[in-house]
């Protein structure tokens, strides 16, 4: 099979070379009963004995002093404070959390809204994380999940920049590069990933892709049905820039508000055409230079 | 709930997922409000004026469930010609003494039933100790009646119970629910027609609680009021309704049941006094009361004493009765603080507890620890219990000096729930086992572990004593089996023992199997039938999928396995379910038995139509209907004529401190509460006084999901610690700008008990109170913290005066008066000149008691 850089891919684990293998899984996190209490933070450092974030600080995101997802911090719920009704959305341009508390000034009675999210590493169908790393350390596992093999990473870092959702990152101390495995060693058992084992309510959902699809569908109906018109998925589409979340989310706003870029595109999308266009300008330079050699002798 | 109980809030969200309305109540916006259909932000401390717009709203419409209240509540009994409502009495209730701010109950009874006699008989002395209160001597069950009440099933006696209540609740109208909560007439509307709509014979209601209802000096009464609704609408004692306690640990409900508390016995059992020559007899006269379940104390007294003496407890010896220790007066938690101070308390335990910041006024806790002999505190951490010897709050303001504090400190690192087995009681009285996963390390130990050592060690010591106040302890039945390299008891036997044994040794399977002549014995008679046929039963962890929707076979619950109790209330008058949907236990007529999904909760072979008679005694005195069989009388009550301390009907009053006068009634806070006069414990001065201006913002405490309670258990593990890492408090955008406030600097909040220093969190989830045309500003102030750990800060209860419910001695942490300003509070001396001026300016420097 070709090795796809973009676009929907059926068996991302068959194209990654495994022959038999298990069903693709992921997590589908129901943001609409999250109820944020980062049991999932704890519960995925407990289990892959991930060190404590550093000097502790309070934020003043909230009720958020994790801040985001790091080689540190697998999972990390966020906390989005909105007066409602909501104000005119305004196009930022890029990614941002909503105003935390204390950022708003207007009249006293509004209500407000506050919504939770536990964020992870989306494990893409196409990881340019994995396809940057130079020492095959990131690899895809038979589960078409991704993963980071830690005693061969050199700590090159091409995987921080090439993550679109800035999950990746390098711990200071060892300058090796850390993320979710989604549990790779509990799978290989037959259990589930910690942080879904913990969820009290259910807002982590840990499945087979193709399941989690379907359950996600009737969710996000229901509420939609329930009212709750704003309700979206966000990365369950093959159709994506990245070809599809293995990790995917429902959410009750736009992904901007929630911290997530709104069309993530898989870094390495362009490589192919890069190569080319490198290729040309190459072949254009060298024929310059041929020219100017040429016409020298001239 | 999804703050303080994020496991069980799950249930929540499958109940909101299968169509039910969620709303809630709470004056700040929380997880669990995010999550909410609708979220009501009422005024702390204003639960009763709300829930009474409740249940006024139901009475003047009529949308009460008749049929339910007719057969199971005391609605149409006839109350004593002598009772004054605070109808009458502007906000008192008859029978107020203002010389002692008690009551004399005796007006408040049913008319021609004797419930005033037996009060006298078991009037207290009066006590260098305190005052003691009926609650204290009546256990779970209340003070007793005599006599079952007069009916009027017309409901309209002008002094039946439904009656007075519809007079007694006429004033909580919509316009006084805004003008005392702060809620808008909509929002009442709006909780009205979901309540109302959502009972009945089809459907039902539940209300869940944590203590943001007890901590109150009107605790009780706020789930009396609920109490109240629910019977009104019939949600008690069928599926998907009853009044749900969120308890504040994970075995809080079993250390009720079998108690950590001075005034109860295990099963609610009264503890009793110090009368004179009050021998087994005329204790269990005076309290059991002769009919409903309670007409068999002594039987559930007797097999206790076995349990506990063994064979040293004979017939002829009343069971060793007067081994019993007795009460003297009030020893509740803060009382014996403030004779720590005195003096008259030497030595102190603190086990599982971190009083010198996690009890109400924790210098107060703190200047008790000071003045003790010795003081032993297990916990897993060395918490500030521990160390307030040497780096407590008083030492940096020269309060206190090391090289003068007395106590002899000893500190003992216990084992974990995980490194030990037991169970634990969950709220639904839920016995489960957990079983040790791992040995305790070093010098850990279990409580069993402690507890069974140090009783051997002290029974080594006073082996061969003669002296007769040792046999309480020499006597006691203490051989318990021991296990492994440390000697550990063996939990099972425990609990044997707690479930009983029959007079052939084997083990008791229900509480009605035990007798009053010492042949059976029963650690806690409640718990009777959690082994079983031998058994284990709360170790039980059958799936939910492989049993029925009522999961009777995973653990097991008090009493008698019945998930849901009164449950004889799921079904009308004739014995059959109120409707199909919600079917729960029924009477079979061709059977002739109760049968259902649950274990019924009643003598499963007395048919509907029973009648009892005449001079029948206990569960026999009930009649077919008589669902509520704990009661004397067979009927929920509405309307209480015995047994509570500050009146027979719930009736708001403002928090003991409030920037708000009552505008229901003149009396202003609750007339019974009670209130401990120390120079350390200085009350603010009520709005009518000017001073109370210099205190002129609420503020309300909680906690946080990522923290437990005084933080010994979160506060020095990483994990915990980074997700919330230090003390902050939470004030609104508007706040912020009246007082120059700025995110995430820091703020001193005072009040005249002491100030504390917090980084501030502005966030639109706090909200101004707008009422009676003022607003008044909130502070929220999480009470994790203290000076140890890896997450610290000033602890919040550093704010807290103590005053208390008078029925049960909790203490009023929910709301409370403060000042805040911008900056850090001074160190040394100079916090104390802080705190004083305010005094000063307050006019309450110089009083030594309210």
């Amino acid at each position: 099979m070709n090795h796809q850089l973009s676009g929907p891919v059926d068996d991302v684990a068959a194209q990654a070379g495994y022959d038999d293998h298990p069903q693709r899984v992921g997590f589908f996190t129901d943001t609409s009963v999250c109820i944020g209490c980062k049991a999932c933070e704890v519960a995925c450092k407990e289990w892959n004995l991930v060190p404590e974030g550093g000097e502790p600080d309070l934020l003043g995101l909230s009720y958020d002093n994790t801040g985001d997802l790091g080689a540190n911090t697998w999972r990390h719920v966020a906390f989005v404070e909105q007066a409602a009704p909501r104000r005119e959305p305004v196009d930022l341009g890029m990614p941002a959390v909503g105003a935390p508390g204390g950022q708003e000034t207007a009249e006293d009675d509004r209500d407000v809204r506050w919504l939770m999210m536990s964020d992870v590493c989306k494990h893409c169908t196409h990881a340019a994380c994995l396809d940057v790393c130079p020492t095959g350390s990131l690899f895809r596992t038979e589960y078409g999940t991704v993963v980071v093999q830690e005693d061969i990473c050199n700590g090159c870092g091409y995987c921080v920049p090439a993550c679109p959702y800035g999950v990746l990152d390098v711990r200071p101390d060892d300058g090796r590069a850390w993320k979710c495995t989604l549990c790779y060693d509990r799978l290989g058992d037959g259990l589930e990933p910690a942080c879904a084992k913990a969820c009290p309510t259910d807002s982590i959902q840990f499945g087979t892709l193709d399941e989690l699809r379907e359950r996600a569908e009737q969710r996000v109906e229901q509420l939609r049905a329930d009212g709750v018109t704003q309700a979206r998925l966000y990365g369950e589409s093959p159709d994506d820039g990245v070809g599809g979340d293995g990790c995917f989310f429902l959410l009750l706003d736009e992904p901007e508000v929630y911290g997530l870029p709104p069309d993530p595109v898989v870094t390495t999308k362009d490589l192919p055409s890069m190569w080319r266009d490198a290729g040309a300008a190459a072949a254009v330079a060298a024929g310059t230079v041929l020219a100017a050699f040429l016409g020298s002798r001239r | 709930m999804a703050e303080c109980h994020p496991v069980g809030f799950q249930w929540v969200m499958e109940a909101k997922r299968r169509g039910a309305a969620v709303i809630h109540v709470d004056p700040r916006f929380t997880r669990t409000s995010a999550l909410a259909d609708l979220h009501v932000p009422l005024r702390a401390g204003t639960d009763i004026a709300f829930l009474g717009g409740l249940v006024n709203h139901v009475l003047q419409n009529e949308l009460d469930f008749r049929d339910y209240l007719l057969t199971y509540t005391n609605a149409p009994a006839i109350v004593d010609e002598r009772f004054q409502d605070t109808e009458d009495l502007d906000g008192l209730f008859s029978g107020y003494d203002p010389q002692t701010g008690t009551y004399h109950p005796q007006s408040w009874g049913y008319e021609d039933a004797q419930a005033a006699a037996a009060a006298g008989h078991r009037e207290m002395p009066k006590s260098g100790a305190g005052r003691t209160t009926p609650g204290d001597t009546h256990g779970a069950a209340g003070a007793t009646l005599a006599a079952k009440p007069h009916m009027d099933r017309t409901l309209q006696h002008p002094r039946c119970v439904y009656q007075i209540l519809k007079r007694h609740f006429a004033r909580y109208t919509p316009e006084h629910v805004e003008q005392v909560c702060g809620i808008g007439q909509d929002t009442f509307r709006r909780v009205a027609d979901a309540i109302t709509s959502n009972s009945g014979r089809d459907r039902t209601t539940a209300f869940a609680y944590s203590v943001g209802w007890t901590q109150h000096t009107v605790g009780v009464q706020y789930i009396r009021t609920a109490a109240i609704l629910q019977l009104l609408l019939g949600n008690i004692g069928r599926p998907g309704g009853g009044i749900l306690a969120l308890r504040g640990h994970a075995s809080i409900q079993g250390s009720t049941d079998i108690p950590t508390l001075f005034n109860i016995l295990p099963g609610y059992i009264p503890m009793p006094h110090a009368h004179p020559n009050q021998d087994l007899e005329a204790f269990v006269e005076a309290d059991a009361g002769s009919t409903g379940f309670w007409g068999n104390m002594r039987s559930y007294v007797v097999s206790l004493l076995k349990a506990w003496y063994g064979p040293a407890a004979t017939a002829e010896n009343d069971f060793c009765f007067d081994y019993l220790p007795r009460l003297t007066g009030d020893h509740g938690s803060y009382r014996t603080v403030l004779d720590q101070i005195e003096g008259t308390v030497k030595g102190y335990f603190v086990i599982g507890e971190n009083p010198a910041v996690g009890s109400a006024n924790a210098k107060l806790q703190r200047l008790g620890l000071a003045n003790l002999e010795w003081l032993v505190v297990r916990d897993f951490q060395m918490i500030e219990t521990a160390t307030f010897w040497k780096d407590g709050p008083e030492i940096d303001t020269g309060e206190l000096e090391t090289e003068r504090i007395g106590t002899e400190v000893f500190f003992l690192p216990a084992a974990a729930h995980t490194e030990k087995d037991g169970t634990f009681t969950n709220t639904q009285r839920l016995l489960q086992w957990h079983h040790r996963a791992v040995e305790p390390r070093g010098d850990q130990r279990s409580d069993l572990w402690f507890y069974y050592h140090l009783g051997h060690r002290i029974r080594q010591k006073l082996a061969g004593s003669t002296d007769g106040r040792d046999r309480p302890v020499l006597d006691l039945t203490w051989n318990y089996p021991v296990e492994g390299a440390m000697d550990e008891p063996v939990a099972d036997a425990v609990l044997r023992e707690i479930n009983g044994f029959g007079a052939d040794g084997s083990p008791l399977s229900s509480y009605t199997e035990l007798t009053d002549d010492g042949s059976t014995s029963c650690g806690c008679w409640i718990y009777c039938g959690c082994y079983a046929d031998g058994v284990n039963q709360t170790a039980r962890r059958k799936p939910g999928h492989e049993q029925s929707w009522v999961a009777s076979e995973w653990a097991w619950a008090w009493p008698s396995n019945r998930r849901i109790i009164y449950n004889r209330a799921s079904a009308d008058a004739d014995g059959r379910p109120w409707s199909e949907r919600k079917a729960y236990v029924w009477w079979d007529p061709g059977e002739r038995r109760w049968t259902g999904h649950d274990v019924p909760d009643f003598q499963a072979s007395k048919p509907p139509d029973f009648e009892p008679e005449p001079d029948a005694k206990a569960e026999d005195a009930l009649a077919g209907t008589d669902a509520f069989i704990m009661q004397s009388d067979g009927k929920a009550w509405l309307y209480v004529p015995t047994g509570l301390v500050d009146g027979p009907l719930p009736t708001h009053y403002e928090p003991h401190e409030s920037p708000f006068t009552n505008v229901l009634y003149t009396q202003q806070a609750n007339p019974t509460r009670q209130m401990y006069g120390h120079r350390a414990n200085r009350y603010h001065p009520p709005p009518s006084d000017p001073g109370s201006a210099v205190f002129p913002y609420v503020f309300t405490t909680y906690r946080l999901t990522e923290h437990h309670t005084a933080g010994g258990m979160s506060r020095f593990l990483p994990y915990l610690s980074e997700l919330q890492p230090e003390f902050f408090c939470e004030v609104s955008p508007q706040l912020a700008a009246e007082r120059g406030l700025t995110h995430l600097g820091w703020a001193t909040v005072v009040t005249a008990r002491n100030a504390v220093e917090a980084r501030v969190l502005v966030t639109e989830r706090l909200r101004p109170l707008k009422l009676q045309g003022r607003t008044v500003h909130q502070v929220g102030v999480p009470y994790h913290w203290g000076p140890n750990g890896l997450s610290t800060g000033d602890a919040g209860n550093e704010l807290l005066s103590v005053v208390l419910d008078p029925n049960v001695h909790i203490q009023e942490a929910k709301v409370a008066t403060c000042d805040i300003r911008p900056g850090r509070r001074p160190r040394g001396r100079e916090l104390l000149r802080l705190v004083e001026r305010y005094q000063e300016r307050a006019g309450i420097a110089t009083e030594e008691s309210p």
